[in-house]
């Protein structure tokens, strides 16, 4: 049979697909939606230091000296400015752990009872912060807020200490004799960095890429229920057309997903390409190439859709959360990190990323590329025999 | 076996030297001359697209051959070494109960599934080894709607056709002319999925004659649809068979339905072929030359005259599905009498006499000794079980 005639034959069965899909109204509609909401849900999920705010506090005071009453007008002077906590005053610890265990305060500052007499005996002032396990990524930012604060207000006392001990010192060197160091943090990108930066080359790479693994042997277990791939198999056609057209099918509809998720990055969300837009499409079509071999893998081994469906649920999810494309893949367990060396969806979204914000070009992610295009060409000579034996049992 | 090289080019010479002149709508109708000698069948005007016949089946005639055609599933035997073979333009009925292993059988002829054991041919090739050219001789009408719901008539057909490569203006007015022959033009802008059963199984059946195939497979191609429906499809599978002489294989459970088509039947029962003739001949079977089949009304019917009945010498069997019909086999020429006696001795009102003509539902009983319907829910019996059913060969 000849290519030629292969390829009209797979752009047929594209054409059919895609018509079903345009005209499945609720498909379409949720198309639109899923890569909206994924978007969304992922870049507001994880909260930064700047999302807190309104967060209730507990506040005990067990000195009564004149410095703590400074300090705590000092603090509630910031607070009313940036509103990132509301102030609940408690009389004593186990207060404070009872209000946490009922839910009223998500954690607590105590300001112990010699905090005055031992400032002014020339010690240090204890103050103690109470957080809640249970929630431990509040926790730790709470932590590091309530730090920074209190810390910022000891530089300053300690400020206005050393300036008067010595009054030829100018307030600017007493600074630096109390904190000498001065950090500042620069990002490799200039312009501002957000989560959502972070998350869109992956969360792209994950769209087009996952339509086509799960699209395929959704739409050909269900076509084998229905009856209708019966059709296209008495046909005489070669049976990869069949599986030729329906990738070229979910491969536009994953693209199209794709094409709204950079669309509503950029638009919505602020989110700035750095790299060059053609680039970005060639590496989703590499993408696709590599998942689909596995795609037809799955199709061939699944008889139903509903077997069909529950091996990508076991692929997908791993694959979405080691994959780097939600956490950062240096942060995880060395094992997990191991795992997502094998996952093309990591190296489809490492590149993606590095495009998207270093715009770099082709040379830069030679290494991704090679593992994407191995990936697929092996998967690809794996399943075509499996898929033709699959077909005529 | 395909014709050789020089056959070829010299029948393709021939076709073009005859129609090329013409019109192509005129270049449709297909050379009708069985006679000759190179008689080949068009099926376009293009000579590629002529279906090759392999040189053996076109000179013996025989379209569809199958040798020890088996299929096993896991242990269980579907169809079990199955040998028929089916003229060309023939209709060849596949009769039995459901489980039977009819679908089966159609699904290898129509290369979707490989045999287990044995081979078949369709149009001189193997199932297994040329099923493409199988495929191009082939129309399959399955058991299911092929047709997707969300394409109208029109995009359906034309799917379908241009998986065949028929040229895209042949195919144009081919899809228009079967749209109107089971008057469904009025409806070619509509999704399928709003069609009534009826009008669904009528296109799955034009569907299968996009390509103009020689061998056309219809499996139950009247299930679950109303007699009305059910008698329109028959209709149109009929005029297929006598104006395009397709050879038509078609299963079904229904008797009158195997007995209106068919030339030959081959009653299939546990995946073998349990009796194949004409149905005329099946009957005869039954019959012989003095059997009586005669259909009672008795209103005050008793299990005893049931059993008087049974007790006498010319009757083999009685059938009765209500409390007031009987029907009664017998055989002799005092048969007619001698239960009418009978009945009368045990004060029995005839209220109706029937003499009836042997149905295939009688055959099936005769060969299988089990009626069809009561099939149904019986469990098919693994291999081994097998000799232990009770079964006679007829030939």
């Amino acid at each position: 049979m000849s290519v030629k005639s292969m390829i009209s034959h797979s752009l047929m069965v594209a054409w059919k697909d895609l018509m079903e899909l345009f005209r499945n109204r609720m498909m379409l509609i949720m198309l639109v939606l899923m890569p909206l909401l994924m978007m969304t849900m992922a870049g507001f999920m994880f909260p930064s230091s700047t999302s807190i705010s309104q967060v209730s506090v507990a506040l005990v005071n067990q000195d009564e000296g004149s410095e703590s009453a400074t300090l705590i007008a000092a603090f509630e002077t910031m607070n009313s400015s940036t509103g990132m906590m509301t102030i609940t005053s408690a009389s004593s610890l186990d207060e404070v752990r009872s209000m946490i265990q009922a839910g009223e305060v998500e954690g607590g500052i105590i300001i112990a009872s010699n905090f005055t007499s031992s400032l002014i005996t020339g010690k240090q002032g204890v103050i103690t912060i109470v957080t809640d396990q249970s929630n431990p990524q509040m926790s730790m930012l709470l932590q590091i807020a309530l730090k920074e604060v209190l810390e910022q207000m000891g530089t300053w006392l300690a400020q206005q200490n050393v300036q008067g001990l010595n009054q030829t010192v100018n307030p600017s060197n007493s600074l630096a004799i109390v904190k000498p160091y001065s950090i500042q943090t620069e990002g490799a990108v200039l312009g501002d960095f957000s989560y959502f930066d972070f998350i869109a080359p992956g969360l792209m790479a994950m769209t087009v890429m996952m339509s086509v693994m799960t699209g395929l042997p959704a739409a050909i277990s269900h076509e084998r229920e229905v009856g209708t791939l019966d059709g296209m198999m008495v046909a005489p056609i070669n049976r990869l057309a069949i599986i030729l057209g329906k990738t070229l099918a979910q491969t536009a509809r994953g693209m199209l997903q794709g094409t709204l998720i950079l669309a509503l990055a950029v638009a919505l969300f602020g989110v700035t390409i750095h790299g060059s837009i053609l680039l970005i499409f060639a590496l989703l079509l590499l993408g696709v190439f590599s998942f689909v071999g596995l795609g037809v893998v799955i199709t061939s081994f699944a008889k139903d859709q509903e077997t069909a469906m529950m091996v990508m649920m076991a692929l997908m999810f791993p694959m979405m959360l080691l994959s780097g494309v939600f956490f950062p893949i240096e942060q995880m367990p060395w094992f997990m990190q191991y795992i997502s060396k094998f996952l093309p969806l990591t190296y489809a979204a490492t590149a993606l990323r590095k495009v998207m914000v270093f715009g770099v070009g082709v040379p830069m992610i030679t290494t991704e590329l090679a593992v994407l295009i191995g990936f697929g060409v092996v998967m690809t000579t794996i399943a075509v025999p499996v898929f033709k034996r699959a077909m005529t049992r | 076996m395909i014709l050789d090289v020089e056959k070829q080019a010299s029948f393709r010479k021939h076709v073009e030297k005859r129609f090329c002149k013409k019109e192509k709508s005129q270049c449709l109708a297909r050379a009708h001359n069985p006679h000759r000698k190179d008689y080949i069948r068009l099926v376009d005007v293009f000579p590629l697209h002529i279906p090759q016949l392999s040189v053996d089946s076109l000179n013996s005639g025989v379209m569809i051959e199958t040798k020890n055609l088996t299929k096993e599933f896991n242990g269980l035997v579907a169809v079990d070494h199955v040998c028929f073979h089916v003229k060309r333009g023939e209709v060849f009925g596949l009769l039995g109960p459901n489980g039977a292993g009819k679908t089966t059988a159609i699904r290898m002829l129509s290369t979707l599934t490989r045999p287990t054991e044995g081979t078949a041919t369709v149009g001189g090739y193997d199932i297994v080894k040329d099923d493409n050219e199988v495929r191009k001789l082939v129309g399959l009408v399955s058991e299911k709607i092929i047709m997707y719901d969300r394409l109208t008539a029109k995009e359906n057909l034309w799917f379908f056709g241009r998986l065949y490569d028929v040229p895209e203006d042949v195919l144009s007015k081919r899809i228009d002319e079967l749209l109107g022959l089971v008057h469904l033009s009025d409806w070619k802008d509509s999704q399928v999925g709003t069609f009534s059963s009826g009008m669904r199984q009528r296109m799955n059946v034009i569907r299968a004659l996009l390509n103009m195939p020689e061998v056309l497979l219809l499996d139950e191609p009247t299930l679950g649809l109303d007699p009305q429906s059910s008698v329109e499809v028959r209709e149109f599978v009929k005029k297929v068979n006598r104006e395009n002489k397709t050879t038509i294989i078609l299963t079904t459970h229904m008797m009158i339905e195997a007995d209106m088509l068919c030339d030959r039947i081959g009653i299939i029962d546990y995946g073998r072929i349990v009796a194949l003739d004409t149905s005329k001949n099946l009957k005869k079977l039954v019959s012989g030359a003095d059997a009586t089949i005669l259909e009672l009304e008795i209103s005050n019917l008793s299990p005893d005259m049931i059993s008087l009945m049974q007790t006498l010498k010319c009757v083999s069997s009685v059938c009765h599905d209500n409390s007031r019909h009987i029907k009664v086999h017998a055989s002799g020429d005092e048969a007619f009498d001698t239960i009418i006696d009978a009945v009368r001795a045990e004060k029995g009102k005839i209220n109706s006499v029937k003499n009836l003509e042997p149905t295939l539902e009688d055959v099936f009983l005769h060969i299988t000794g089990r009626e069809v319907r009561d099939k149904a829910d019986q469990k098919m019996p693994l291999r081994e079980h097998r000799h232990f059913m009770p079964r006679r060969r007829v030939r």
